[in-house]
């Protein structure tokens, strides 16, 4: 199908997801121009390092993708410090923020989110920080010294591995959670727990079910009028998908932009990937944008294979990773609904596994990536597995996905 | 010069059946493969972080790390996907009276 392979791709967003789409249509044969627009001034790298890496080691830099010069030898062109501006479907073509304009057979949106921002903290006394970008990364780590004191306000992901590693650069840290506990969407009560009482024993100050409501000189106002005493606060509350292009085209909502399994919009010949992509979860029963790392890479190899006429529909369970102190969590699928199975030790090594109507809907492990290789498998295949036969340590998880029905 | 050879035991060879893996403490750590009753090692510590290879998933000549899913050849110590960037070393195995020994210092 030559008319596929030397078609003219452009995508906006050169962060992980755009980077991996565009290395996959060169390794898969594409021989078009691909373009890689990217607002940033760097070329593309991956985001966990952000809050882990380069906050606990003050001499790590920057681990891109791969160099600058590595796109050009791999025949992609990268725009860099270059946002796009506007996007026409009927003449297939974008405008930059200098007035270039690329024409496009087909495009891609890899645009993805922005932290959702609290306007009012940050008019207050208190510097106001978010953590998203690299420049975000570095400006948070200068200012993280001894004895400073950090407000976090977010109990997810990002609150919870800035405050780890506030902590280990001697600051003291206050975090606030709006939810009855941490992380609430994602883990578990149990899991949960051991989070927070790892964070407790590290010394961090956890007020969970409380918002903060405005800023007092020398600190963060919360709802019940106590005043959190802070030097910086670093906000980590969610984030927005970056929607702007897109909904001119009628392919957006709010809550991002609706693909298929195969990185399809609404609009013939444009697409999208990452964590502005909504997808339909078969775990959670809903639609919803999959903000992680694992999402970012293997959504984009699926849509990259349909952009080559293959059909690879994206069909793993959605999963995370985070590192905190000496603690690893992952999930996957689902893992607040459900029946929740417990497999190890809870004050050690272990999992959850979340059964839904007998079938593995979700899971959890904590210092346990072992089992999580075998579990994400039988997530995504929804297996039905005895609860007592997953509590057991000594059934073979291993097995049982080699057990699995070939699909 | 080649260096000489170094043999670390593996263990039994019974009890590593076709399509299974096992760490063995060395310095440096590696893991042994079963893939269809060949046998082969390769370092244990993934070249992307700090993972294990033997908690990962094996299929075919291939193991996936268990951390971020990076795939690595068990023949040739390649490395096939992102995010691994950096080839891991492959070492000899042989089986002697049933039990499986690892020559660390015949690294590939
Ligand atoms: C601090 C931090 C830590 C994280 N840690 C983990 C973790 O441990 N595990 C995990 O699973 N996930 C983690 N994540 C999530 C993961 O990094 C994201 O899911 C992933 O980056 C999504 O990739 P993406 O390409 O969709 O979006 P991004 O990587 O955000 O890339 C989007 C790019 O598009 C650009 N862009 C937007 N609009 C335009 C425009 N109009 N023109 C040109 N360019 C544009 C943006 O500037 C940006 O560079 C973390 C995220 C952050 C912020
Ligand atoms: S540690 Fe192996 S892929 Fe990251």
């Amino acid at each position: 199908m030559p008319a596929v392979m030397d078609d003219r791709i452009v995508i906006l967003g050169a962060g992980q997801a755009g980077a991996r789409l565009a290395e996959a249509l060169r390794d898969g044969g594409h021989t078009g121009p691909v373009t890689l627009v990217g607002a940033e001034a760097h070329p593309p790298y991956e985001r966990p390092q952000l809050s882990k890496e380069m906050l606990l080691d003050p001499g790590a830099s920057l681990t891109p993708i791969k160099p600058v010069a590595g796109w050009g030898m791999a025949g992609i062109r990268l725009l860099t410090g270059m946002a796009a501006t506007g996007v026409d479907a009927a003449s297939r073509s974008v405008t930059l923020a200098d007035g270039q304009v690329l024409r496009w057979d087909r495009l891609v949106f890899a645009t993805g989110t922005r932290p959702r921002r609290l306007p009012l903290l940050e008019a207050g006394p208190v510097p106001v920080l978010y953590l998203r970008t690299v420049e975000d990364a570095l400006d948070l780590r200068r200012r993280l010294r001894p004895g400073l004191r950090l407000a976090v306000l977010g109990g997810g992901v990002i609150g919870l591995e800035v405050a780890a590693a506030a902590m280990k650069q001697g600051c003291s840290v206050d975090l606030v959670e709006a939810a009855p506990r941490l992380l609430s969407r994602a883990v578990p009560p149990l899991v949960a727990g051991r989070l927070s009482a790892r964070h407790a024993l590290a010394g961090v100050g956890l007020h969970v079910g409380r918002q903060a409501v405005g800023m007092a000189d020398g600190g963060v106002i919360l709802d019940d009028g106590r005043v959190l005493p802070a030097d910086l606060v670093l906000i980590g509350i969610g984030v927005e998908p970056c929607i702007d292009l897109a909904l001119p085209l009628g392919i957006a909502d709010a809550d991002g932009i609706r693909v298929d399994a195969q990185g399809r919009t609404a609009q013939p010949g444009i697409f999208a990937i990452g964590d502005v992509a909504s997808q339909w979860s078969r775990w959670h029963g809903r639609w919803s944008r999959v903000e992680t790392w694992a999402n970012a890479q293997n959504q984009a190899l699926a849509t990259a294979a349909s952009l080559l006429g293959r059909d690879q529909p994206h069909a793993d369970a959605p999963w995370f990773w985070s590192d905190q102190y000496d603690l690893t969590l992952q999930a996957c699928g689902d893992a607040t609904t459900g029946e929740m199975v417990v497999r190890g030790d809870p004050q050690g090594a272990f999992a959850t596994i979340h059964l839904v109507d007998g079938h593995i809907n979700g899971a959890t492990s904590i210092n346990a990536p072992g089992d999580m290789a075998a579990l994400r498998r039988l997530v995504t295949a929804r297996a039905a597995i005895a609860a007592d036969q997953l509590a057991d340590p000594g059934f073979h998880l291993r097995r049982a996905v080699a057990a699995l029905p070939k699909s | 010069m080649a260096e000489p050879s170094r043999l670390v035991s593996g263990g039994s060879a019974d009890t590593l059946p076709p399509g299974e893996l096992r760490r063995v403490c060395s310095e440096p750590p590696v893991t042994i493969y079963n893939v269809d009753g060949a046998f082969y090692a390769t370092d244990d510590w993934c070249s992307h972080d700090k993972a294990s290879l033997a908690e990962g998933w094996l299929e075919g000549h291939t193991i996936e790390c268990p951390w971020h899913m990076a795939k690595f050849c068990v023949r040739t110590g390649k490395a096939l996907t992102a995010p691994a960037r950096v080839d891991i070393r492959t070492f000899p195995v042989r089986v002697e009276n049933g039990e499986l020994f690892v020559d660390l210092g015949a690294a590939a």
